[in-house]
């Protein structure tokens, strides 16, 4: 299906060819301009209206409020001010009125993370078993899993929620308990439910990736004695690290950037919500407050943006392998 | 967030990586020193245990539930109240309504717009950078996305300087500024406006590497053949993408089918603008009416379904292939 390793296959689309002939076209072909003018005008109008919504909300993020309320920001240059009062007030300032993203900003961080890992160590090892174990009903239990991937999130929600409060909540009382400075919320629940609405995806992609990798390479460490926990942690995973790592950051962002998930099982509070439920209560609470929501927004959309800028060769693999996921 | 706190958030971390790691090894080592006989049936067992375990309690297990659930009332006894809610209560209807009018309008947007720009920008100077504007919405979550546009369509009462991008357009053309979001239907399709910003670098991107996988023996002989552009576009590169144009027009239905955050965050569903996923939510979480939210899962359930049945067909089609 794909000859470089970092690809992940799409299902029923030819992108990994596809890639391929870009790559073999590029050398040969001349940069021209645009097409024609109408066009050339056409994606520069598309261009710039794609843009001007988040460049307006980056500008006002640095406006004193009492311009952000009373100005447009368009209007930068007749009104002029600069500050960075919002991002200190949304960050760091203790009082209770102001969103405190920092706790927030590290809760996102603790979850995406394990919740990043716990999936894909489950699927891998999955995903090896169906690949390069031999057992009765493999495929049919392959393609039941795959089907399970567009189940919608919002089937589970409501068993899934009270089977954490009858089976969860006494472990994580328990936990409080014997070490007081973990609170009774913690992220137990929204890690697990993350890594469950991961699994047949990421199951599947890993599959499709682990499968390729020539027959002759594990079964010569069969025959050499090795057993399958060796094969899988010296041949299997190191090979398709590439595909995990597209994965990873996608499962990341889709974390970090998860609303539903979150608003159930977290609780709610600052012991465990994401920046993302605290941004949906503000705007929700206190709508107006432009100082403050552009600046939080901002303060959400970093750490996206950075991998967006940095990854983006993986992260659009992982994004078009992994976007008909929730 | 005091230092103690941190420490706590820090801590839990560090355990759940330390437990998760020990228990894998711990499952991977034992499997290994698996009695002689029949050994791969242990070692099968170890492998895919965990994710299976979890899909069960997780997943399979809950949409069972949930179908139960949508087809009981309160008392427990089998009854159709659910759904005869959500087919006759207008606010119900409402919802209905409002995810079709996005399940038309967002697909076919996004794609029409992230085709043309595509066509646009092919092999032009600075094509990357065009590319990394368009796609950037993919990556920052809805919520963001959310209040950027929240920005956008803000009001000020007339007399008053707008801060709104849109209601600021509205005033120099010697309109009244208008309070968008509460406008009802207007505002329905101000939401929609947002997904399709998101959605349209994800068709661009797809559909862009399609239009470059067509041979260029193809374009070149129809040049030959003293078509013009429109005719290239319909006759060789149209038909080069079908299977592509496919993938994206199904994946950005199903998104929008389960589209949540949005509506969460700039309306919450209120003025006549909630969709199935969003009402599911309020129902069962909000209003505390589970059966409801149970019926609304499963009809977002049968929505995507054919979509399932038809990737299942592709799938199994490759696998046969091989």
């Amino acid at each position: 299906m794909s000859t470089t390793p970092a690809d992940l296959p799409v299902p029923g689309s030819k992108l990994g060819a596809i890639e391929l002939a870009e790559a073999g076209t590029k050398t040969h072909r001349v940069k021209r301009r645009l097409t024609s003018r109408t066009a050339t005008i056409a994606a520069l109008v598309i261009a710039v209206l794609w843009t001007i919504p988040t460049f307006g909300l980056l500008i006002s993020s640095f406006r004193p409020e009492e311009l952000i309320q009373s100005t447009g920001w368009w209007t930068i240059f007749q009104n002029p001010g600069f500050t960075l009062d919002n991002y200190r007030d949304v960050l760091l300032s203790g009082s209770q009125s102001s969103p405190q993203l920092g706790a927030y900003f590290v809760n996102s961080l603790a979850i995406a993370i394990p919740a990043t890992i716990f999936p894909l160590v489950f699927a891998s090892m999955a995903a090896y078993a169906f690949a390069w174990i031999k057992f009765r009903g493999s495929g049919a239990l392959f393609i039941f899993i795959f089907a399970l991937q567009i189940v919608p999130l919002q089937m589970a929600l409501i068993p899934l929620l009270q089977l954490f409060t009858a089976w969860l909540r006494p472990g994580q009382n328990w936990l409080h308990d014997i070490v007081p400075i973990i609170p009774e919320q913690n992220y137990l629940p929204v890690w697990i439910a993350h890594t469950i609405f991961a699994l047949p995806l990421a199951i599947f992609l890993l599959h499709n990736f682990i499968s390729e990798i020539p027959g002759e390479v594990i079964e010569a460490a069969r025959v050499d004695g090795a057993t399958h926990g060796q094969v899988f942690f010296r041949i299997v995973l190191p090979l398709a690290l590439p595909a995990i790592a597209s994965f990873a950051i996608f499962q990341f962002l889709w974390v970090w950037n998860d609303l539903l998930v979150a608003l159930i099982f977290s609780g709610g509070t600052q012991d465990v919500a994401p920046l993302t439920q605290r941004l949906a209560e503000l705007t929700g609470t206190r709508g107006q407050d432009w100082q403050r929501l552009t600046a939080a927004a901002f303060v959400s959309l970093v750490v996206p943006l950075i991998v967006f800028f940095s990854l983006q060769r993986y992260f659009v693999r992982g994004l078009l392998a992994g976007s008909t996921k929730g | 967030m005091t230092t103690a706190d941190l420490l706590g958030k820090i801590l839990q971390v560090v355990m759940g990586l330390a437990v998760f790691a020990a228990v894998v090894g711990l499952l991977i080592f034992l499997i290994d020193k698996a009695p002689k006989k029949g050994r791969d049936y242990w070692q099968l067992t170890a492998f895919l245990l965990p994710a299976l375990l979890l899909l069960v309690i997780g997943l399979i297990y809950p949409a069972a539930r949930t179908t139960g659930l949508a087809f009981v009332d309160r008392s427990g006894a089998f009854s159709l109240a659910n759904f005869e809610w959500m087919f006759t209560q207008p606010q119900a209807l409402q919802t209905l309504g409002n995810t079709i009018i996005w399940v038309i309008l967002v697909p076919l947007a996004s794609t029409t717009i992230g085709l043309a720009y595509a066509v646009f920008i092919d092999r032009s100077r600075g094509e990357k950078f065009f590319k990394a504007i368009v796609f950037m919405p993919m990556a920052i979550s809805f919520v963001g996305a959310g209040i950027i546009w929240k920005f956008v369509y803000d009001y000020k009462s007339s007399g008053r300087d707008q801060i709104g991008l849109l209601n600021q357009l509205v005033v120099v053309f010697g309109g009244q500024p208008v309070q968008w979001l509460q406008t009802s239907p207007v505002n329905t399709f101000l939401l929609i406006v947002v997904m399709v910003w998101i959605q349209t670098g994800f068709a661009m991107v797809v559909l862009s590497a399609a239009i470059k996988g067509i041979p260029t023996e193809q374009i070149e002989a129809a040049q030959l053949d003293g078509t013009n552009a429109w005719q290239r576009f319909t006759n060789v590169t149209l038909p080069g993408i079908r299977s592509s144009l496919v993938v994206v027009v199904t994946t950005i239905s199903i998104a929008t089918l389960k589209v949540f955050d949005i509506v969460r965050t700039m309306t919450a569903g209120n003025f006549n603008t909630s969709v199935i996923a969003n009402e599911m939510y309020t129902q069962a979480f909000r209003a505390g009416e589970q059966g409801r939210g149970a019926a609304l899962a499963v009809v977002l359930f049968l929505l995507v379904l054919p979509i399932v049945v038809y990737n299942v067909n592709v799938l199994r089609k490759q696998r046969e292939i091989r």
